[in-house]
């Protein structure tokens, strides 16, 4: 790596004075469009929502609006059962739909990495359900889960459940029903990205264990592995992300209900600053998502050691 | 890319020239796995993805209060309902608009900036990927309530600009990490021989740079379409008026009906999916080399 350094460095002077040459502001000009639309778009509004967490903003009771100092921090932590609630659900939705679709993403992607008859077919159908929105899932899965024409109807039928149960509806079903739901279209994203980054696989490797004697299982542990190590931590933080953040799906199949169950924390804060108008509350709620989900992604880079071991 | 691919052939043909056994090797082979181990758990996964799709096709094609499992005899009544009493002629007609607009914008914007990170060296350079990276983390269903009041300022509640900037602006961080990784793997040198041809800088992007670059556009560019397409949140807060807004408004309305008729849920849905099945179809292989050459580790 280092003789490879040393060899490219003789050319480099040239390059740099045939960069220098071109005007030094194209660099700024080239990344303004995206830099203003990020700055007014995205950098304002985070300022503006740090700015209303310190204050009383109601549009509907403007009379008790004004600054409020920490106090709606102070009502988060210490009067708010339903923060500590959809707290708890939200890690619990992140967790396990997370790790399952990372376990099947996997599995499926070394599955469909395989030569075999009927690959291309295979991968395009496996793979189909990622271009699905939210929307789109929930209500595909309203379908499934009707009570009255469902396939919950012709489980029952062999004899998986009872019948006219809505499984929606129903606390003591609704979580694994709305797992199942995202799954089905979460599984792909992973397996799609794994499947990527199987593609860099040194063939060669395989061959030098399979000279060695190793199993299929441990070239598995010993390659495979490792090499997609990187992948799997970066794909799972940003899946881990997207499914705290994302409320398209649990907003349309459930609402959030049935008797909040299945609300997350951004849903509780959608619901605050839309139904319930309570934008400057609603406002410190998405401070507190948002350093818990920043804390919670510098522990997981830290723990995980990303890019660590690699050269 | 072309590196990757140099690299790869480059010692490939080597071992295998002096290798005897070859038949017995081959059948041995690390990706060669006893076919069960294939098709059964593909097989079951299969059945686990197409059902839901086959659930849908049956409620949108057999006539209402039916419970055949087969679509038969065959209807297109919930198709004509919904395309027309229920706007979707109109919902799908935006949802391409905004989806198209988005797809411009989105690989416009990026491209520029993806180029400027690989290519150049300066002073904010840090800082800016640092804030590509945070952003994230930043929930876009979160900041609703600043941008709707943006947009209201800038008089575009109720029209579709809104909601093409918001879905940009969104798409814009991940898509410039990305491109800019596509570029990185086109190896400088080559541009500055087109510099020595007598091209500028802008020409030799063009003819250089650009047709490597285009499974990596093609993957951005149709992520921020699907996304676009399939994205709910921004539309249902920045168009009030029914003839704006976009399909999962459409199906979320029909869905949060007090009865809802399924076969018209249904047909909306299969409608909301063409779009995005097609252009899946189109770039499903594009989308593997897209993502294994732009991927993590730029």
């Amino acid at each position: 790596m280092a003789q490879a350094a040393a060899v490219a460095k003789p050319p480099a002077p040239p390059r740099r004075r045939r960069a220098s040459a071109t005007p030094r502001r194209l660099p700024y000009l080239l990344i303004a469009p995206a830099a203003l639309l990020m700055l007014g778009f995205i950098a304002y509004p985070v300022i503006s929502v740090f700015y209303y967490s310190l204050q009383n903003y109601n549009p509907t009771k403007p009379w008790r609006n004004g600054y409020a100092g920490f106090d709606n921090f102070t009502r988060i932590f210490t009067d708010d059962p339903l923060f500590w609630d959809t707290l708890v659900f939200s890690a619990k939705w992140v967790f396990v739909e997370v790790g399952l679709q990372l376990l099947f993403g996997l599995a499926l992607a070394l599955i469909v990495n395989q030569t075999f008859v009927g690959r291309g077919l295979g991968r395009a159908l496996v793979f189909s359900p990622w271009a699905v929105s939210g929307v789109l899932t929930s209500a595909i899965w309203v379908l499934l889960y009707n009570s009255q024409t469902g396939i919950t109807r012709y489980l029952a039928d062999m004899g998986i459940g009872d019948y006219g149960v809505s499984w929606l509806s129903d606390t003591s079903t609704v979580f694994p029903a709305v797992v199942v739901a995202d799954l089905w279209r979460g599984v792909p994203f992973f397996a799609i990205l794994i499947l990527a980054d199987l593609q860099s696989v040194s063939k060669d490797l395989y061959e030098a264990a399979e000279v060695d004697g190793a199993s299929r299982i441990k070239q598995f542990w010993h390659i495979t592995l490792p090499h997609l190590k990187d992948a799997i931590i970066l794909s799972t933080l940003l899946r881990a992300v997207w499914e705290f953040n994302n409320v398209d799906l649990l907003y349309t199949l459930t609402g959030g209900g049935p008797a909040g169950e299945t609300t997350t924390l951004p849903l509780y804060i959608a619901n605050t600053s839309v139904d319930a108008h309570n934008f400057g509350y609603a406002s410190a709620l998405t401070t507190v998502a948002f350093v818990i989900l920043l804390f919670c992604s510098m522990v997981y880079l830290r723990l995980s050691k990303f890019g660590g071991e690699s050269k | 890319m072309i590196t990757k691919e140099a690299t790869q052939a480059a010692p490939a043909p080597a071992p295998t020239a002096p290798e005897p056994p070859r038949p017995n090797k081959r059948r041995r082979a690390w990706d060669e796995a006893p076919r069960w181990q294939i098709y059964l758990p593909l097989g079951i996964y299969l059945v686990f993805t197409l059902i839901p799709f086959y659930w849908i096709l049956l409620f949108a094609l057999r006539p209402a209060g039916s419970t055949s499992l087969v679509p038969w005899p065959m209807t297109f009544v919930h198709f004509e309902k919904v395309w027309t009493d229920r706007s979707f002629g109109t919902f799908f007609y935006n949802s391409v608009l905004v989806g198209v607009a988005t797809l411009i914008m989105t690989t416009l914007v990026a491209l520029a900036g993806g180029y400027a990170l690989a290519r150049f060296d300066f002073r904010i350079k840090r800082g800016f990927m640092l804030a590509l990276l945070c952003s994230q983390f930043v929930p876009g269903a979160l900041l609703l309530v600043p941008l709707f009041e943006i947009f209201a300022e800038l008089q575009m509640i109720n029209s579709l600009g809104s909601v093409i900037i918001a879905e940009t602006v969104f798409q814009l961080p991940l898509s410039m990490i990305l491109i800019s990784n596509f570029i990185k793997n086109v190896p400088y040198s080559l541009e500055e021989a087109a510099w020595v041809d007598g091209c500028n800088r802008m020409r030799a992007f063009r003819v250089v740079v650009l047709p490597l670059l285009r499974p990596g556009l093609i993957a951005v560019g149709s992520f921020a379409f699907v996304h676009s397409w399939n994205h709910f949140l921004f539309a249902l807060m920045f168009l009030n008026n029914q003839e704006k807004q976009t399909i999962p408004v459409g199906l979320n309305t029909l869905m949060s009906a007090d009865s809802v008729d399924l076969g018209a849920l249904a047909a909306g849905g299969i409608i909301a999916a063409v779009p995005v099945v097609i252009v899946f179809a189109f770039i499903q292989k594009w989308l593997i080399t897209g993502f294994s050459a732009g991927a993590v580790k730029g």
